[in-house]
């Protein structure tokens, strides 16, 4: 069946080449009216079809053998690993948030949703956030403070969605919210390494 | 008990129709309304509704019983449901039009035989035959000789509730609908009441149950096997009659929604269940004329001829066997529905006039040339 197929759509004549009008150059299959006697008394074809219905019936009543549905709230698709969900914030080895409120992903947030007030550590070197509060409504998940974050301090791989809340309030994550979900973070500036400074590339200082 | 009922034959026969439609009809019916969405889903490889579930109060066991409780709650929401009535429709057509479409089909469940005769006074004993009883109970709210000519003229009664519905409403698409239900049911009426008539050659009478004890307990002589035509044209055009897929014209979702669609909560629920109800009427008509009523294969009045029953097992059975048939065809007439697509109207109309006419009308004279032949030797 396969093979004549492909046979009568390229046995179709080759466009003719130059101006005027393109006549006879789409490649055309003729699909007949069902005409064999078997097709027009349609009795058969109807069995035939209850028959493949019947099959795909007792075959998902029995064993679930062709069934796709998965049953939500007990069971979950398993999200790609870069999907964005909710959003946690990652902690340090002392158990302190990473974040340092460097006001980069509240300044990059085309929503608007991040709202950061910071504080002195006490330390005299670093700042620290007093309110960190993500409004989950106005978020449109873009994941452009987790590209913006300096600290690796703000991620989105929780693999949650934004649940339903009762309240609108209840949909802004505060600081200790966001902790809740977050994990420690060991990660170091630039990603590579306390070293990086001595494995950073030199070409730019290096160049004229 | 029994002798009082004998006797007192209205009595019986409220308590049959208490019976039949409250303990057989209507709960399959109901149940129906689940069971299509289940089966549907199953054949698309689905799940379906399966949430439904009962808590038991103070034990915290949860039943969910594959969501067969979802017909409970589907009846609260439409009991409960504002009872919507537009404002321009003609209130009185409107108010009777639900129950014209329901009346009907619930009152020919008088003539369909659910078991055979009981004979009284010797329920625990082995009989041979009913010749011996002085008092037997009918397992039929009524026996008449016109029998399915009872049922056509009722079946033609059940076009008025849709219609109405559909004029009353005072909207276009409603009547729409129910013009196409009237011209649909009309057309294949004609088939219903021809595709029949060679069976009532063949058994020689019109009342349900005398066709049922002419076919016996030999699966071979059921009218099925004699009248394969007369079957497969029947089974056409009483589809055609409940107005459900491949049939739903008058119904068609895309285009019209139906010839219902003013109507809301229970006065919607009743057309919905007098849909389910004609399935099973027509499961019970099929039954009785093609597939051996309530016979069982090989049982006979005295039991199986290695197991002797007593008389009260034997009819016990033949009505679950009976059961078993309905439930059946049921499920194949939403096997049916669920896998064949709709028909144009035009199509409709051809194959109605066209073909299950004619090939009705063939069946009529090869079974009567058969029948002259057969009583001519």
């Amino acid at each position: 069946m396969a093979a004549s197929h492909a046979e009568k759509t390229h046995a179709a004549p080759a466009a003719p080449q130059g101006g005027g009008p393109r006549k006879g150059t789409v490649a055309v299959r003729v699909v007949g009216r069902p005409d064999s006697l078997e097709q027009r008394i349609y009795l058969p074809e109807v069995v035939k079809g209850l028959g493949v219905t019947a099959k795909h019936f007792f075959a998902n009543l029995f064993s679930r053998k062709y069934t796709v549905t998965v049953e939500y709230p007990e069971q979950k698709v398993k999200y790609p690993p870069r999907n964005r969900g909710l959003h946690r914030l990652m902690h340090r080895e002392d158990g302190e948030v990473r974040c340092v409120a460097c006001m980069l992903c509240p300044t990059v947030c085309p929503a608007h949703c991040i709202t950061i007030v910071p504080e002195e550590t006490g330390n005299g070197n670093e700042k620290r956030p007093k309110v960190f509060e993500i409004d989950e409504l106005r978020c449109v998940v873009c994941g452009l403070c987790v590209e913006a974050c300096p600290c690796d301090a703000i991620r989105m791989d929780t693999g949650e969605h934004a649940t339903a809340v009762d309240f609108r309030a209840d949909a802004i994550l505060g600081k200790l919210d966001l902790l809740k979900r977050g994990a420690a973070s060991t990660a170091v500036q630039g990603g590579v390494g306390g070293d990086w400074r001595a494995k950073a590339d030199k070409t730019r200082d290096e160049t004229p | 008990m029994l002798e009082f009922l004998a006797d007192h034959s209205a009595i019986a026969a409220l308590l049959k129709v208490f019976f039949l439609l409250m303990a057989f009809v209507m709960p399959l019916a109901s149940l129906s309304t689940w069971a299509e969405r289940r089966q549907s889903a199953m054949m698309q490889d689905r799940l379906g509704p399966n949430r439904a579930e009962i808590t038991i109060p103070g034990l915290g066991w949860t039943l969910r019983l594959w969501g067969i409780t979802h017909f409970v709650a589907d009846a609260l929401k439409m009991a409960f449901k504002e009872d919507l009535v537009p404002s321009k429709v003609d209130r009185v057509l409107y108010g009777i039009a639900p129950i014209m479409a329901i009346a009907p089909v619930l009152i020919t469940f008088a003539i369909v035989p659910f078991g055979s005769d009981l004979c009284v006074g010797k329920m625990t004993e082995i009989i041979t035959s009913l010749e011996g009883c002085r008092r037997t109970i009918p397992l039929q709210v009524v026996r008449l000789d016109i029998g399915m000519l009872f049922y056509f003229a009722l079946a033609s009664l059940a076009v008025y509730g849709t219609t109405l519905a559909g004029w009353s409403s005072y909207n276009k698409w409603s009547l729409l609908g129910g013009l196409r239900a009237s011209s649909q049911m009309m057309s294949y009426e004609v088939t219903m009441g021809l595709s029949l008539m060679g069976a009532f050659l063949y058994y020689g009478t019109l009342e349900p149950n005398a066709m049922v004890l002419a076919q016996g307990d030999n699966p071979l002589n059921w009218g099925l096997f004699y009248q394969p035509l007369g079957f497969i044209l029947f089974l056409t055009a009483a589809i055609a009659e409940t107005k459900r897929a491949p049939f739903d014209l008058p119904e068609g979702e895309p285009e019209l929604i139906g010839y219902f669609v003013e109507y809301s909560g229970m006065r919607f629920g009743i057309f919905f269940l007098a849909e389910f109800i004609e399935t099973i009427f027509l499961a019970a008509i099929v039954t009785t004329v093609f597939l051996g009523g309530w016979h069982v294969p090989g049982l006979h009045e005295d039991g199986f001829s290695f197991l002797k029953l007593p008389h009260i097992a034997v009819v016990l059975l033949r009505s679950a066997v009976w059961g078993g048939k309905i439930l059946f065809l049921c499920w194949l007439q939403l096997l049916i529905r669920w896998t064949l697509p709709r028909f144009r109207p035009d199509q409709l109309m051809r194959m109605g006039w066209k073909q299950l006419l004619p090939l009705s009308l063939l069946n009529i004279v090869l079974t009567a040339a058969w029948v002259l032949w057969r009583s001519a030797h």
